[in-house]
């Protein structure tokens, strides 16, 4: 019974997202929607990062980084391996609009989802295996110095466009393909969300939790603390890497400094004002940081082309009132109790489905 | 801590709320637009007694200088215009919105000109990153793009609606060669070049196959990184030319002339538009020092001897205070270029403005003649600067004519240069 209804959950978001993915970019304005898809994804980073940040208590200041080798990895592997894995897929990377272009396009994008997340994973183990052994500061700084790392790595590659940025195999015509819609980017967020969710109220979310509060009081407890550290660090890494497939396929092109430290801070911005630890808060931040910037563009540039150049004062000003009147966070550690919420819901939506079924 | 219910609701109701009107106010697309694609068209005529021009520049972040230079030139163009009745008897409105310097800043602000059914044309990028990455959207939207100072080959490549008002990158190769060999009348130069700037080998390549056709020689040619502090061994090998070929930026062009005159290397440096900062010559050890009498190419030159140049420095210097950069007028020039261009096509039709920019000949820019060529790049003189003092002086002006080999360097370089 319970397997049948969390089948009947799944298959109904799945359906859900499959619709909005139609519908959404038909109705919205391409303004609105673009910034739509771009929250999908900041939400994708700032839930991974409070993994890290939020519930474990460390400070890495380097996850752009991660989403860089995830969107570049993703990238090479989409336009490189276009001949041998997807000839299905249009040289000059534009899918119609239609089921069947999502179709076509589905393969390809979830090998790269998974291809750009596990090598970001393998990444973030290699990176955090020894640095994790380091607190606060120290940490810091190496995280810091690994989203610079990357950066330099990619600037020195040829072939992915170097210091120029990549949108394609020029040479052989190929373009990266467009096939990250609507569905793949909110799909991402319901899974990171959800592992976020479940990892919390679950015993091994406690360790994470524990080590965040008193390492030594956890060591003490018996908890490997580096190994929760390491594996905070590496389910975090993963879903930046996702989040970078996702941006490459939808933007269609990469750049560097797409993905220097100052938006790594973006995403630290996000987890701290949505309140360290808290996933509703992560979520709502990423939303609000990527979208005011855009209202404020909208609402001042109303009152005038003048208004218009403050739009990153106002931005700011925002940021630090809000922080003044909320130093913990949006939502400090709580979350939105959907439990509670939806659990009504449920029951009024299934007795009126047994009532049409009848 | 738990939120409560209540609390919740105080929390959500705003919340959806406020993008209930978002998505009922602004969020949707317009009936009339029929959901179709962005911005529709070329139905962007019938707006009244305006014509509105989307402008993109970075007036934030790394390249806000350039930004706003470039916003300078072109509000500078428009007062003039407006002043003087605008075209067609219509005002010219701009719509100027900051990119952040940020690709997909860049690109959001695209997305919402293409959502305009008002704008007529866009102004933007300097950098030519920005430039690339914004440029599809207004292409799929059919929106003519001018960039005033984009010189990457590769921006224009992108679709027919997207121009520039700029030479390219590999043009000044061809320049510093000619120059080279026909004003100072050296036939043995050699070359340094950044080897992880693309810029820097694009100029280098055309340089050097360009100086040996005209009958040079190049006595060598080597690397060097700008992020080193030491360039003396690169130096020693460079050690008997006529003169050296540097196209890098300002900032390590200044060391290496001081470490070249350290070592006795006392013939002349030459170089591109990467050294045109006022920071070259404190750089360089101060007026008078290391740079003294170096030559360089770039796009414009206060002082050349036009009348037009020398009216509009005088009508800006006056109004702002201080004499027009380079990017000014680059920015004047891709504002005075399209209001030309819609004075031509009768009218603010996005289309007939696309063919009549296409169509773009020998208009007398401040930057110098311009001609849009199939590529829809601009055929136009670079001008040669000497450093004198902290000044930089006209020297001569190098029109693309005869080995007009602009197009031929393209396959040599692409780049991120950010001018």
């Amino acid at each position: 019974m319970i397997f049948l209804k969390r089948a009947a959950g799944i298959a109904l978001t799945l359906a859900v997202l499959l619709i909005l993915s139609f519908v959404l970019p038909a109705r919205l304005q391409d303004v609105v929607f673009r910034v739509v898809m771009l929250s999908g994804i900041a939400i994708i980073m700032a839930v991974s990062l409070n993994l890290i940040n939020g519930f474990t208590g460390q400070f890495s200041i380097g996850h752009a980084g991660f989403q860089a080798v995830g969107a570049y990895v993703a990238a090479a592997l989409t336009v490189y391996g276009h001949q041998r894995l997807f000839p299905f897929l249009p040289q000059d990377g534009n899918l119609p609009a239609t089921f069947s272009g999502f179709l076509t396009g589905a393969p390809a994008m979830l090998a790269a989802m998974l291809v750009g997340g596990l090598v970001a994973a393998v990444i973030g183990f290699v990176v955090g295996q020894p640095s994790l052994r380091l607190r606060g500061d120290y940490l810091a700084i190496v995280t810091l110095g690994f989203g610079e790392i990357i950066r330099v790595v990619v600037e020195n590659t040829d072939a992915v466009g170097g210091p120029r940025g990549f949108t394609g195999n020029i040479d052989a015509g190929i373009s990266i393909p467009g096939i990250a819609s609507f569905f793949w980017v909110y799909l991402t967020v319901v899974v990171v969300i959800l592992v976020a969710r479940n990892l919390r109220f679950s015993v091994e979310g406690l360790k994470y939790l524990s080590v965040r509060e008193d390492e030594i009081a956890a060591q003490a407890m018996g908890v490997d603390t580096t190994r929760v550290k390491v594996s905070a660090f590496v389910l975090g890494a993963f879903f930046a890497g996702v989040a970078g497939a996702l941006y490459a396929h939808y933007e269609q092109s990469v750049l560097p400094t797409s993905f220097g430290f100052i938006r790594s801070f973006d995403f630290v911005t996000m987890v701290v004002l949505g309140g360290l630890g808290s996933i509703s808060g992560s979520v709502l931040a990423a939303v609000l940081l990527t979208a005011l910037p855009e209202l404020l563009r909208s609402s001042l540039g109303q009152l005038g082309a003048e208004f218009n150049q403050y739009r990153l004062v106002a931005y700011a000003l925002l940021l630090i009132v809000l922080m003044l009147v909320r130093p913990q966070g949006i939502f400090g550690r709580g979350e939105i109790d959907f439990g509670k919420f939806f659990r009504r819901r449920r029951t009024a939506a299934v007795t009126a489905l047994e009532n049409e079924g009848r | 801590m738990r939120i409560s219910r209540t609390d919740f609701l105080r929390i959500l109701l705003p919340g959806v709320v406020a993008a209930a009107c978002l998505l009922g106010s602004t969020g949707c697309k317009p009936a009339e637009d029929g959901g179709g694609t962005a911005g529709g068209g070329s139905s962007a005529s019938a707006s009244g007694d305006e014509i509105k021009v989307g402008v993109y520049v970075s007036l934030t972040g790394d390249t806000s200088t350039f930004g706003t230079q470039s916003r300078d030139g072109i509000q500078f163009a428009v007062d003039e215009l407006n002043a003087a009745g605008g075209v067609l008897g219509k005002k010219i409105v701009l719509d100027i919105q900051d990119d952040q310097s940020r690709p997909d800043e860049a690109k959001t602000v695209a997305t919402k000109f293409a959502s305009d059914p008002k704008i007529v044309a866009v102004i933007g990028e300097v950098a030519s990153t920005l430039s690339k990455n914004a440029a599809p959207v207004l292409q799929r939207a059919q929106i003519p793009m001018i960039s005033p100072s984009s010189t990457n080959p590769d921006v224009t490549k992108i679709g027919d609606y997207i121009f520039r008002v700029c030479f390219i990158d590999p043009f000044q190769g061809y320049v510093m060669a000619k120059f080279a060999r026909e004003n100072l009348k050296l036939s043995n130069v050699a070359v340094m070049r950044d080897q992880a700037n693309d810029y820097s080998v694009g100029l280098a390549d055309v340089f050097k196959r360009e100086f040996q056709k005209m009958g040079g020689k190049i006595t060598a040619d080597v690397s060097y990184s700008a992020k080193d502090s030491d360039f003396r061994s690169q130096l020693t090998q460079v050690k008997g030319a006529d003169a050296i070929f540097i196209p890098g930026y300002y900032g390590e062009v200044g060391t290496i002339a001081r470490q070249a005159r350290e070592q006795g290397i006392n013939v002349p440096l030459l170089g591109g538009d990467g050294w045109d900062s006022d920071k070259l010559v404190a750089g360089a050890g101060g007026p008078g020092k290391a740079l003294e009498g170096c030559y360089f190419s770039t796009h414009y030159s206060k002082d050349a001897k036009e009348p037009r140049v020398q009216e509009f420095v005088r009508a800006y210097t006056e109004k702002k205070g201080v004499p027009p950069a380079s990017l000014v007028a680059q920015g004047y020039d891709a504002m005075m270029i399209l209001a030309d261009a819609i004075k031509r096509a009768g009218g603010a039709d996005r289309a007939k403005v696309r063919d009549a920019l296409a169509q773009t000949k020998n208009y007398p820019a401040v930057t110098g003649d311009i001609t849009i060529d199939e590529q829809r790049n601009a055929t136009k003189s670079a001008v040669v600067l000497q450093v004198k003092g902290d000044e930089f002086q006209f020297v001569t002006t190098v029109s693309p004519t005869g080995g007009g080999d602009a197009a031929a360097g393209e396959s040599a370089a692409t780049t991120a240069k950010a001018e």
